[in-house]
């Protein structure tokens, strides 16, 4: 593990505040492609909800719309806040910066001071494990640790809703499994809501709080399941039949909603 | 207070990072080999040739050549006699080798400037874009020596005429490569940019231009190449004023002064040289630590 402390339950147990509110969010590109179709989503405070389904489905440009990259066609797609943290699939660090200074960029960007944005670059990093590594350009970092500092970068906002599109999909699956650890930590200790999309029903299921599965193109949401594990996660709940048993539900619904589109 | 532990989460991950290298870092960094070795296999074969050059030079100038006609290819002793170390020869050169310097460098810096501005204007609509990129292509296209008698109409026949062919011969690889530098800047941080409502001179100044400084690095060098070349030329049509190298040449030339005519042409080559060196040193320099600039 790679906890110094116990994570103190944090003080979210009561999920009242709506963050995101989808309502019947249809988008359809220019070009005519339906990549979304009546999807209604609650992300509430203290949630932790991840989005499984097929390639293509329309994940991406569910977080798309979420953080105003992109614009619904139909519908509403209402935030209950402006700190939003958005992790991209690719760390998208900038080459010609070093960790501390890509980290720093949102604050700066925000026009804080110096001072106060090397404060909080500085606490992100630790945070992230990156301690160390302050001076290093991207190109000297792993795969891992770009995603590292990617995360450390929209920590520095403090944000109350996060959005992760698959961020650590191109890694391989021990550090992957670590990443995710530690980004339940982060959840239980920064009381921000999540919004997480993946492939893996596992991950789905043993991170979150709420899992959404969507059909083939277009997407739509075919099942929720809330998952009744207490947070933070104990590893070895990988282990019981009752994980066991959920897993198997969500698979069961991904492939019918697959089989469908 | 939460923090994950450093040692165990880093030191992991630098394990990945040396079975995994870096899609980015050179492949050469992990079988480097001695040093010393590296140093001959590069500097070997060109020397070489370098050698036969001079043998073949040699085998011309005196067997070949009818003495009569030697200044056609002069013995390189006797270029370096005549042409370099000579006092007379030796001045001219180099007075006049300093005027070709400031003509180019200078018709250089004006074409960096205006070609960066004409690129970042470009790249700050669509519309610009199509307004004045073709004028872009136009200035590229135009043959530099049909406008040369006009060029002297309008702004004589001395050093304001050769810097300006200088910027007309250099500018378009600048404005083509910051161009090219500023529309490529990758689609995920333009996205992370406008997701925190960053201005559009703050996306230029903290993004695209930033990105964009290996191609405008490596446009520099093209056009440093150029405005040596522009300013040899330029000294050709605009003889007025101090001699450049391009008036040394003519004039040795016209005087059948062989040995000098080829001290000269070997000096403006080995300027070309160096300039080229130069600027790759400077975008090295600038961007090497991210970029592989070469
Ligand atoms: N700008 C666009 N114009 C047209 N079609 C688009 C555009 N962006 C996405 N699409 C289409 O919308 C669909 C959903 O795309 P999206 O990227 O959201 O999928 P996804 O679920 O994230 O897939 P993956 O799991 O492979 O990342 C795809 O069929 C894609 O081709
Ligand atoms: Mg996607």
């Amino acid at each position: 593990m790679t906890l110094t402390s116990p994570a103190p339950r944090a003080t979210h147990s009561t999920p009242t505040d709506t963050l995101l509110d989808f309502r019947d969010v249809e988008m359809t590109f220019p070009d005519g492609t339906i990549a979304l179709q009546g999807v209604d989503l609650v992300v509430k405070r203290g949630e932790f909800v991840t989005v499984v389904g097929p390639s293509g489905c329309g994940k991406s440009t569910l977080l798309r719309i979420a953080s105003g990259l992109e614009h619904a066609s139909h519908g509403t797609a209402e935030l209950g806040t402006d700190r939003i943290g958005y992790v991209f699939q690719d760390a998208t660090l900038l080459p010609w910066r070093t960790v501390t200074d890509n980290v720093e960029l949102l604050a700066e960007l925000h026009g804080e001071k110096k001072k106060a944005r090397a404060e909080k670059a500085a606490e992100a990093i630790e945070l992230v494990g990156l301690k160390g590594f302050e001076k290093h350009l991207p190109r000297a970092l792993s795969g891992g640790m770009k995603m590292r500092a990617s995360l450390a970068r929209s920590l520095t906002l403090d944000p109350e809703l996060f959005l992760f599109d698959e961020p650590f999909g191109a890694l391989d699956e021990i550090t992957r499994e670590r990443l995710n650890d530690e980004l339940i930590r982060l959840f239980n200790a920064k009381n921000f809501a999540g919004l997480f999309i993946t492939h893996s029903v596992s991950e789905a299921v043993y991170m979150s709080t709420k899992v959404v599965v969507m059909s083939g193109r277009p997407g739509k949401i075919v099942e929720t399941f809330d998952v009744p594990f207490p947070q933070p996660r104990d590893p070895e709940i990988r282990f019981t039949p009752e994980y066991a048993a959920l897993v198997g539900e969500v698979s069961h619904a991904l492939r019918k909603g697959h089989g469908h589109s | 207070m939460t923090t994950i532990s450093n040692e165990t989460a880093v030191g992991d991950d630098v394990d990945t990072l040396q079975s995994h290298p870096t899609p980015g870092l050179p492949v050469t960094a992990t079988v480097a080999k001695p040093k010393g070795k590296n140093r001959i296999t590069k500097w070997l074969p060109p020397l070489i040739v370098f050698l036969a050059i001079v043998v073949v030079w040699y085998l011309i100038s005196l067997f070949v050549l009818n003495p009569a006609l030697r200044f056609l290819l002069p013995l390189p002793q006797d270029i370096i006699m005549k042409g370099f170390i000579d006092p007379l020869s030796f001045n001219a050169l180099i007075v006049a080798l300093w005027q070709t310097v400031i003509v180019s460098m200078l018709g250089l810096a004006i074409a960096i400037v205006i070609g960066v501005a004409w690129a970042v204007a470009m790249s700050q609509a669509k519309w610009i874009e199509r307004s004045l990129f073709p004028y872009a292509v136009i200035l590229q296209c135009i043959p530099i020596l049909a406008l040369v008698p006009l060029i002297g109409f309008w702004f004589g026949y001395e050093f304001q005429s050769r810097v300006l062919v200088c910027v007309m011969i250099a500018l378009f690889p600048m404005v083509n490569n910051t161009l090219f530098g500023l529309q490529s800047v990758d689609k995920g941080h333009k996205e992370l940019f406008k997701l925190q409502d960053a201005s559009r001179t703050t996306t230029l100044l903290k993004l695209s231009f930033p990105a964009a400084l290996p191609a405008i690095f490596a446009g520099m060098r093209i056009s440093a190449g150029l405005a040596v070349v522009g300013a040899i030329v330029g000294d050709q049509f605009f003889r007025r004023g101090t001699p450049g190298l391009g008036i040394l040449i003519s004039n040795y030339s016209s005087r059948l002064q062989g040995e000098q005519l080829f001290a000269t042409i070997i000096t403006a080559a080995l300027f070309g040289v160096v300039i080229f060196w130069l600027f790759g040193l400077l975008g090295r320099r600038a961007v090497g630590k991210w970029y592989d600039f070469n």
